[in-house]
């Protein structure tokens, strides 16, 4: 589903350039759930805003679904994959009612007005189609969560990318989202890339999940390395260990 | 579990705000002694309101009522500003959530926590950097001269924990309220956090109160802990394994954790928790 070969992302210029992402390979398969864990600044959203098609200034190859993508997508390419920002206070406009959010994607790519679709999307996430008329500020971080992946889904992609879905919320509440991210994909057969630092959150989503280290993989864990606890690298063991207090 | 000596002395403490019926805080009672103490619950369960009502930082619209409140022996809700102004940053101190917003972004970190020892210390102004120099340096900060000129935003989220714990263990306080001092920091440096923390407040003989929704962490580091849900402490523990509230049950269990993989975390039964907990 997604191919990814040397990706390099730097930003700057001159003196004070500063390579982000050092050329990093990898792929996922349809249906597949890959995560990636690292400390902050070491990479792995950027790896997740270039396959959104929200950085543009990467380098090497990105394929979704077979076909190599641009820099600058097109409104084909970019319905493939959609992202879940980490902040739900942040990613929602403040002054826009519900509605208007989940109608927005439908509109931005020319699809037709999306309205009819507002209420479906909101109960497949577990909402009330009531909540369409409120405000963000009349839900709870959890619900506001909710309406982002309903958001995502709007464009029926087949490719979500999570950047922290759940790091702003209450682990009652989380436990809640995870379960629903587990539901879609399952509906919808989707392909998640789930980008976190908190490899509990991690290892429970994810089939397979890759190490990153100042812009670079270092280690590779399947499930059954993650169960028993087993790393390949110093570093991996290093967040495995502080994960465990 | 009576504690050795006793900071803190609190006796059905109710918080409401302005003219809502609702008990933010609905008649908490709990002892503190030089121990950590952990106060767990959701988002809106008041753990945060309890925290601040002790530090007596609650706005006016808040009305803050106790049979008892007792710090260091003497009641606090009776003191004026003034004198809460002295005790705070100085007898009792507040730990912050976020480093990025509760640091003063335009003062540099050498002066910030210089100004703690200013105010609260009969020092001068060059006794006080050294103090804060020294005080960085106790909270592992390496290279504290360049450190202490930069400003908040030149330095890094684990980095400006340090500086606040820094700032607010200066004073030696007998009490000190962290109200999730690591949920905005990465896993990896949380630990480095707490070990600090912890190292500083048995140091000083302090009462730590531990304010966080992780209740595994708070677990991990506290001799005992208080669950909060909608105002009120369900149930006291020393152990997770001891749960017996289906709230502490359904926190604990809706972790997710690698050693026992599940294909769906559980979430909480909330009729069911509020069947037990009737409220008016």
């Amino acid at each position: 589903m997604i191919e990814v070969s040397n990706l390099s992302v730097s930003f700057g210029s001159g003196e004070r350039r500063k390579q982000v992402v050092k050329g990093v390979s990898f792929q996922v398969a349809k249906g597949e759930t890959l995560g990636i864990v690292g400390e902050s600044g070491c990479g792995k959203s950027t790896v997740l805003r270039s396959l959104a098609g929200l950085d543009r200034h990467w380098e090497g190859e990105i394929r979704l679904n077979g076909q190599p993508v641009e820099r600058v997508r097109s409104r084909e390419h970019l319905t493939l994959a959609q992202m879940v920002f980490q902040d739900p206070y942040g990613s929602i406009h403040p002054r826009h009612r519900i509605e208007r959010v989940l109608a927005e994607p439908a509109r931005a790519m020319k699809t037709g007005e999306g309205w009819d679709r507002v209420a479906p999307a909101l109960e497949q996430v577990g909402l009330p189609a009531a909540f369409a008329e409120r405000f963000p500020h009349e839900l709870s971080g959890g619900q506001r969560q909710r309406v982002a992946i309903a958001r995502a889904l709007m464009l029926e992609p087949e490719v979500l990318l999570l950047d922290e879905p759940t790091s702003a919320l209450d682990v009652s509440v989380q436990a809640e989202v995870l379960n629903l991210l587990a539901d879609l994909r399952e509906e919808r057969g989707l392909t998640y890339v789930l980008v976190s630092h908190d490899l509990a959150v991690i290892a429970h989503m994810c089939d397979r999940v890759l190490v990153m280290k100042d812009g670079l993989f270092v280690d590779e864990l399947d499930k059954s390395d993650l169960a028993r606890g087993e790393t390949h690298h110093a570093y991996s063991k290093q967040l495995f260990e502080a994960s465990y207090l | 579990m009576p504690a050795p000596e006793t900071v803190l002395t609190v006796r059905n403490l109710t918080v409401r705000f302005a003219r809502s019926k609702i008990h933010a805080v609905d008649g908490v009672s709990f002892d503190l002694g030089t121990e950590r103490l952990g106060i767990v619950g959701e988002s809106g369960s008041g753990k945060s309101t309890l925290g601040r009502a002790i530090m007596r930082l609650l706005p006016s619209a808040a009305k803050v009522e106790a049979d008892q409140l007792d710090f260091d022996g003497a009641p606090l809700l009776t003191r004026s500003e003034r004198e809460m102004r002295s005790l705070r940053g100085n007898r009792m101190s507040l730990i912050m959530q976020d480093p990025r917003y509760s640091l003063n972004p335009v003062l540099t970190v050498g002066k910030q926590v210089a100004e703690a020892a200013l105010l609260h210390q009969k020092i001068g102004k060059k006794e006080a950097y050294a103090k804060a120099a020294e005080m960085l340096a106790r909270v592992r900060i390496s290279d504290v001269e360049r450190v202490m000129e930069l400003y908040p935003h030149q330095i890094s989220g684990g980095m400006g924990q340090r500086v606040m714990i820094a700032m607010m263990l200066l004073a030696k306080p007998r009490l000190v309220v962290a109200d999730e001092p690591t949920s905005a920091l990465d896993v990896s440096v949380r630990g480095d956090v707490l070990e600090l923390l912890d190292e500083l407040v048995r140091e000083n003989n302090s009462g730590l109160m531990l304010i966080s929704h992780d209740i595994r962490m708070v677990a991990a580091f506290c001799q005992r802990i208080l669950v909060m849900y909608k105002g009120r402490v369900v149930e006291t523990l020393t152990r997770l394994e001891d749960a017996q509230h289906p709230y502490t049950r359904g926190l604990i269990a809706a972790m997710p954790d690698p050693r026992k993989p599940v294909r769906r975390l559980q979430v909480l039964d909330r009729p069911a928790i509020d069947a037990l907990e009737p409220r008016p």
